[in-house]
């Protein structure tokens, strides 16, 4: 009833192969960047932006490279943290020994670098599949955490091996408070989740995908693995370095490199895995639950324990925070083993039925 | 179905209690301090007496009636030494109950983070034994405070001791020592002392880096038995000195020639290894362990004895504790000195208990009013010092307990002072901050 196309007819090409060809969807979508854009920074408060929705946000863009290789390309990744240590590193080094750098460009800069360091790690892909590759990318994990902690050039010779930055602007405009940083990342990631949209959709996202299902039969027809894996490992580390930039500069100030750490790249290939591999939606979903359910589960615990009359320690609620995060992720897994946007696209085929149940 | 539907209760009511119980309103009657601790993860074994022992105090300071009348109230939040996490609990906790007075991460790594945005958030950050070394200089970091020692503190004060113990600085010449160091800021710290040191009297300084949580010392261990330094520094924390003490046992090397930081001596590293870590030498920060200091007894008399201890009664008084009921005090005061300024009986905002801080004079007199007589030296800050003359000795663990085996040390100024300022220089340079001059100090 509410969600149907009746009466939404196309008189162009161009019309027909956007990105949200009904309009109740382009409506959600403008209605919800709305709500972004403006509601948000004059209704939340400052833990809000700071401690939960920029982190949500800077990982979700990481789970949205790590969804272009793993999700549309097929190729497994257990090396997003070290991706993202090169964005950081890389974008730190391009913003204090270069006098002048617009911390835009720096953050750019540092996903170049990481793109580099991506294709370097990516050549294995050409030869091993699957759970080997999925090796030979932990070796790029452990390569890069030992690089940043040994080669002092890049923390500047930092002795404690820490490095910051501050004083961060784009334009002119400083990315100083909460909601300052708050718009400017909410600005990348859409900016970056449009790029990404319209390169899956594009010629060069079905060969990813051809090389996803099947990859010799992808050979046979012409498309090659070459460049399809090794431009799939470019942009996925791409946008995961900028992510990583993002994380340092904007989220953490001052980071080691035990931020991008194996934890991370777990937490990014739960991210996707639950979210949903192969959907630019599913990388949002996925990172919303792995980031936000935990601190979720943080505050609302203590809360439930006072309203039975219990108090309960720190160390009791962050162990059954950990029980019920790992019950919860494999409880989706049984429910819906395609991930959080399988469930919404499955809701919004029934929405289009309602409330008409044939 | 039933179980669908029950599911979908239990989420709305869960969910509901959540958004219901936001912070409480700003109670300005009340002082909140945030107590960021970690009980769960690889370094509980030494977060949790620590916390305890904070939280202790706290209660104590309010059992004998607050602040000049002011409660104190005060929220934790598990950090898990993650340093992502530390953050997050920052912004949690610092708004809360009108805004925190001040804040004690116990991670260097968390302190490097929160340094960046403590100064927009006007809260102060006290790092009693840890943090960044050149924060010592309070014109540059006008809102950090290594209270009573840091890392170069300590490693200045183990080379006088080797020095004293070999009997002469220059018997040091030709001399190998070790560090075996947590893979983390808080490892790393001691280094750039230790190198200082080494080029002034010609030892050679070995360096030996463990990963997180390090618990695989194996490689290490046998490195240090092919090598056989003289000494073996060891900067660990949490599992990873327990695991030393083991290897070391294993790999047969002396545990007499070993010397922990004030963070690797303490009883949970030592207790699981017992007879085995016999003669391991540990840096005390001004106090050990202290079962009858009049502190300890008032603690159990007031606290533990109305049932309101926040952990095991024979927890009070051992090392870790005492350095959590330490790091509380020295905050206290620092609030109490505040009011002294900004009137007595009044909560105290994160600006007035910064230049608290920064004014403390903490004599003998007043640490013996305290009960911290035997426990600490005086501690005394100032506006271009924010760590004050920081006192140190050694005690060793005797199979059974920890007793102390040296006289007071401290760090050798000479040496301290110019590292500190250049450090902190070229922390300003980087960050494009201006140092305060002293004429904004009386601000």
């Amino acid at each position: 009833m509410l969600y149907r196309e009746n009466g939404q007819f196309k008189t162009s090409y161009r019309a027909d192969l956007q990105i949200f060809p009904i309009a109740q969807d382009r409506i959600a979508i403008v209605a919800l960047l709305a709500v972004a854009f403006v509601v948000v920074p004059l209704v939340a408060d400052q833990y809000y932006l700071r401690a939960i929705l920029i982190p949500f946000l800077i990982l979700s863009l990481a789970a949205l490279g790590l969804n272009v290789l793993v999700g549309y390309c097929g190729q497994i990744s257990l090396g997003t943290g070290a991706f993202m240590a090169v964005g950081a590193y890389a974008a730190y080094n391009f913003f204090i020994r270069v006098d002048g750098m617009p911390m835009l460009a720096a953050v750019l800069l540092g996903g170049l670098c990481a793109t580099a360091v991506g294709v370097v790690f990516g050549i294995p892909s050409l030869r091993i599949k699957g759970l080997y590759l999925a090796v030979a990318t932990l070796a790029a994990q452990f390569f890069v955490d030992w690089a940043f902690l040994r080669i002092t050039w890049f923390t500047n010779d930092a002795p404690s091996g820490s490095v910051g930055v501050r004083n961060l602007s784009v334009f002119g405009l400083p990315i100083e408070s909460p909601v300052q940083k708050y718009l400017f990342t909410l600005t990348v990631v859409v900016v970056f989740a449009l790029l990404v949209k319209n390169l899956v959709r594009s010629a060069i996202g079905r060969e990813w995908m051809a090389i996803r299902d099947m990859d010799v039969a992808a050979a046979v027809i012409g498309i090659r693995p070459v460049y399809a894996k090794l431009t799939a490992f470019a942009v996925s580390s791409f946008v995961v370095g900028v992510a990583g930039a993002l994380w340092g500069f904007i989220y953490l100030g001052s980071w080691e490199p035990a931020a991008f750490s194996i934890d991370r790249s777990f937490q990014l290939l739960f991210m996707i895995i639950i979210g949903g591999l192969g959907s630019i939606m599913g990388s949002f979903f996925g990172a919303a639950f792995i980031v936000l359910l935990p601190i979720f589960l943080d505050q609302a615990l203590p809360a439930l324990g006072t309203a039975v009359g219990l108090r309960l320690d720190t160390a009791f609620v962050s162990h059954v925070t950990i029980m019920i995060f790992g019950a919860l992720i494999v409880f989706f897994l049984i429910v819906e083993p395609h991930g959080i946007a399988r469930l919404w696209s499955t809701g919004k085929e029934k929405l289009r039925l309602w409330p008409f149940p044939h | 179905m039933k179980f669908k539907s029950l599911a979908i209760a239990a989420a709305i009511a869960v969910g509901g209690a959540a958004l219901t119980s936001g912070p409480a309103f700003a109670q300005a009657k009340d002082q909140y301090i945030p107590v960021l601790s970690y009980r769960t993860g690889a370094y509980a074994p030494n977060g949790t007496p620590w916390a305890n022992g904070y939280v202790d105090y706290l209660k104590f300071v309010n059992a004998k009636g607050g602040l000049n009348g002011v409660k104190i109230v005060w929220e934790e939040c598990d950090t898990q030494y993650d340093t992502a996490k530390g953050v997050e609990c920052y912004e949690r906790l610092k708004g809360k109950y009108g805004g925190a007075s001040l804040v004690q991460t116990l991670s260097t790594g968390i302190t490097f983070a929160v340094t960046e945005k403590a100064p927009q958030d006007k809260i102060p950050i006290i790092t009693a034994g840890y943090g960044r070394s050149d924060s010592q200089d309070g014109t540059v970091f006008p809102w950090n405070f290594p209270l009573a020692g840091h890392y170069w503190v300590a490693a200045d004060v183990l080379v006088q001791h080797i020095a004293k113990q070999e009997g002469g600085w220059d018997k040091l010449k030709g001399k190998k020592i070790a560090l075996v160091y947590h893979d983390s800021p808080y490892g790393k710290e001691p280094i750039p002392m230790l190198q200082e040191r080494a080029k002034m009297h010609g030892f050679e300084v070995q360096l030996l880096p463990v990963t997180h949580p390090g618990v695989e010392q194996k490689a290490t261990w046998l490195q240090i038995r092919q090598n056989r330094p003289d000494y073996v520094f060891l900067w660990g924390w949490g599992v990873m000195n327990s695991v030393a003490l083991k290897e070391a046992v294993a790999t047969g090397y002396p545990r007499d020639k070993m010397y922990g930081v004030w963070w690797a001596a303490a009883e949970p590293d030592v207790k699981d290894v017992g007879e085995g870590a016999k003669g391991y030498h540990g840096l005390a920060m001004q106090h050990g362990a202290h079962p009858n200091a009049k502190i300890t007894k008032d603690i159990l008399e007031a606290v533990h004895g109305k049932g309101q201890g926040t952990g095991p009664k024979e927890e009070v008084g051992s090392v870790l504790y005492m350095r959590g009921a330490m790091s509380a005090m020295l905050g206290i005061e620092g609030i109490k000195r505040a009011q002294e300024r900004y009137g007595k009986g009044k909560v105290m905002t994160g600006e007035q208990v910064r230049w608290g801080l920064e004014n403390l004079a903490l004599d003998q007199k007043k640490l013996e009013a305290l009960g911290f007589n035997e426990v600490m030296r005086p501690v005394s800050t100032s506006c271009v010092d924010h760590m004050g003359p920081a006192y140190a000795r050694i005690h060793t663990w005797d199979g059974s307990k920890w007793a102390f085996t040296s006289d007071w040390y401290q760090a050798d100024e000479s040496v301290l002072k110019p590292m500190v300022k250049a450090s902190a220089a070229k922390y300003a340079a980087e960050k494009k901050i201006t140092p305060r001059s002293p004429a904004d100090c009386q601000a």
